[in-house]
């Protein structure tokens, strides 16, 4: 019999049987977590469902980020709405300005090695930076994990991306992101799940992994899962007190495609709209103007992005006129971060809209929404027309120093041009 | 079950399907079916008819996994949706609301054809081509014959398998 990949051993672990791809099995959840996108829909189900009890409220947990804060009536209703839900159950609630339940999760320690860790939302796959089995489910699923604690899962088949090198100056991992996306396409993953290996997952930090895991779901994938590593037990230090165990794949583990990224060869991508793999070298796109930047979301929302855009924005003496520059730091503790170093003070002086952390203006649920034919270049996940809330505007993707440089000239422009 | 093939392209994302705007307003599948697919095709709404059937390419519900882009296919009267791949959110949501997802393929199916749904295999009427269909797993079979994991649920209380 031949050894397993991560994913195997992690779901054979949460269902008791011997989990091969292919299999569909039933799991025990480690930890669900729903978001007021996804979760007023999920007690609906749960009352549909006759639920009089939550089976284990401790490992659930509620974020308010799609709609933060309440801009009318409707929405404060459904705010309030979970709110009581949640404190009728004991179950935990991120309230609006705490941040992106994602970002959320993994700062508290409750995304760990080993577990299988859900939500109600897409980009629930940022967690396998962590080496959890990390997905997203629908509101259906999270009622029926809180009335009985488990969920149906068909074993994913893996792809082993094999990353070598380090990422030269001026790229980041979004741009290793992107260029994934180009290699695999929007579907090249459905089904499937990405694992993650070789020399250079060592040279990524946590941050980094956060950002490749994030976007794993923009390839189709079930889940994108890291190895753990000395920065897994230094980043989860402090976070969490509950013990866990790294799950490694085995030596002849089954593989459904292997995959090479160099991360030395790697130079500033961008994803044109409106489709994510629409994915070409930043510089055959330089010139485009470009009159609103968006850094934030869950892909790009963190300490370190910002600093990377703030870097380049001051080298570059500012944002251009014409050009709004949009910050939503993925959550409070990286706001006060940025507070704290002086970060949000320098955007601040360079006129920056600062908007409450949460999803902003990603999904066009909140936040500042682009007029028409405008394009805007974002460090979110997705291009969608109409994403942001307005179809008449064009969105491309890119890593938050390019989108910095985007900010510095009003027109998109390799940040290697500009870093100091 | 029979009806008349309603098609679309590759990577038709949820929020074309039913944009994230419409969600914020209602999560009434009688309300949000009015605004199927209006980025794609503003008409779409207003000539659907109970039983048609969904058609796709590649990747179908790709995106968010806003289980509206379901329900608000179902307040349209659609009971399937056939396409060469779904995402992996959107078939899962399909399931658990008893939509029933169909992989096959689907390049061959034109706008209007009469499409018959049967056991492995989907005949198209007007073609008179019949194309093999990849099976449901048992517990996925289970729940789309319930109605749906909510009656699933309610008649269980725990997933049996």
């Amino acid at each position: 019999m031949a050894g397993k990949t991560i994913s195997e051993k992690i779901l054979s672990a949460k269902s008791g049987v011997d989990a091969r791809a292919g299999r569909v099995m039933v799991c025990a959840v480690d930890c669900a977590m729903g978001t007021d996108g996804s979760a007023p829909m999920a007690i609906d189900y749960f009352e549909a469902m006759g639920g009089q009890s939550v089976r284990d409220a401790a490992r659930i947990v509620f974020a308010l980020d799609h709609y933060a804060p309440a801009a009318n009536r409707a929405i404060a209703l459904l705010h309030q709405r979970l709110r009581e839900f949640a404190g009728q159950f004991g179950i935990q609630l991120w309230d609006v300005g705490q941040g992106i339940g994602h970002q959320l999760m993994v700062e508290s320690g409750r995304a760990l090695p080993g577990r299988l860790v859900v939500g109600a939302d897409s980009h629930a796959v940022t967690y396998g930076a962590l080496n959890a089995f990390a997905t997203g489910i629908g509101s259906s699923d999270l009622a029926a994990i809180l009335i009985c604690g488990r969920m149906w899962l068909r074993v994913p088949e893996s792809i082993r991306v094999n990353l070598t090198g380090q990422l030269p100056r001026g790229v980041y991992a979004k741009d290793a992101a992107l260029a994934l996306t180009a290699v695999l396409g929007a579907d090249g993953a459905a089904y499937q799940a990405l694992e993650f290996g070789g020399p250079g997952v060592g040279a990524l930090d946590m941050d980094d992994r956060l950002v490749l895991s994030n976007f794993a779901v923009e390839m189709g994938a079930k889940n994108g899962i890291f190895p753990a590593d000395e920065r897994t037990r230094e980043y989860l230090a402090g976070r969490s007190c509950q013990d866990f165990e790294a799950v490694a794949a085995d030596d002849d583990a089954r593989y459904g495609r292997e995959i090479a990224l160099n991360l030395d060869a790697l130079r500033p991508q961008v994803a044109l709209p409106h489709q994510v793999d629409r994915v070409e070298p930043l510089v055959q796109a330089a010139g485009t103007p470009v009159q609103m930047v968006y850094l934030g979301t869950c892909t790009g929302g963190r300490a370190k992005g910002f600093h990377e855009a703030r870097d380049v924005l001051k080298a570059g003496g500012g944002v251009a006129r014409g050009v709004q520059l949009v910050v939503t730091p993925a959550s409070r503790a990286v706001m006060e971060t940025l507070a704290r170093d002086g970060t949000l003070a320098d955007f601040a002086a360079m006129g920056a809209v600062i908007v409450t952390p949460g999803c902003g203006s990603c999904c066009g649920t909140c936040g500042a929404i682009p007029g028409d034919g405008v394009n805007v270049i974002s460090t979110a996940n997705r291009n969608f027309k109409g994403r942001m809330g307005n179809s008449g505007a064009s969105i491309y993707l890119a890593s938050p120093a390019s989108c910095a440089a985007a900010a510095v000239r009003g027109a998109i422009t390799d940040p290697r041009e500009i870093e100091a | 079950m029979t009806g008349r093939a309603r098609t679309f392209g590759d990577d038709i994302n949820t929020d074309y399907i039913i944009t994230s705007r419409r969600k914020r307003e209602s999560l009434d599948p009688a309300v949000l079916r009015k605004y199927l697919f209006e980025e794609l095709d503003p008409r779409f709404a207003a000539t659907v008819e109970a039983g048609d059937v969904i058609v796709a390419g590649k990747n179908f519900g790709c995106g968010s996994a806003m289980e509206v882009a379901v329900t608000a296919v179902l307040g349209a009267g659609i009971r399937a949706v056939v396409a060469r791949s779904f995402s992996r959110t959107y078939y899962r949501n399909a399931v658990n609301n008893g939509l029933l997802p169909v992989e096959c393929d689907t390049g061959g199916i034109r706008e209007g054809d009469r499409l018959a749904m049967g056991d492995g295999e989907v005949r198209n009427l007007s073609t008179g081509v019949t194309l093999e269909t990849a099976p449901l797993p048992e517990i996925m079979r289970q729940i789309v014959s319930a109605g749906g994991l909510a009656p699933y649920m309610k008649r269980h209380g725990d997933f049996s398998l």
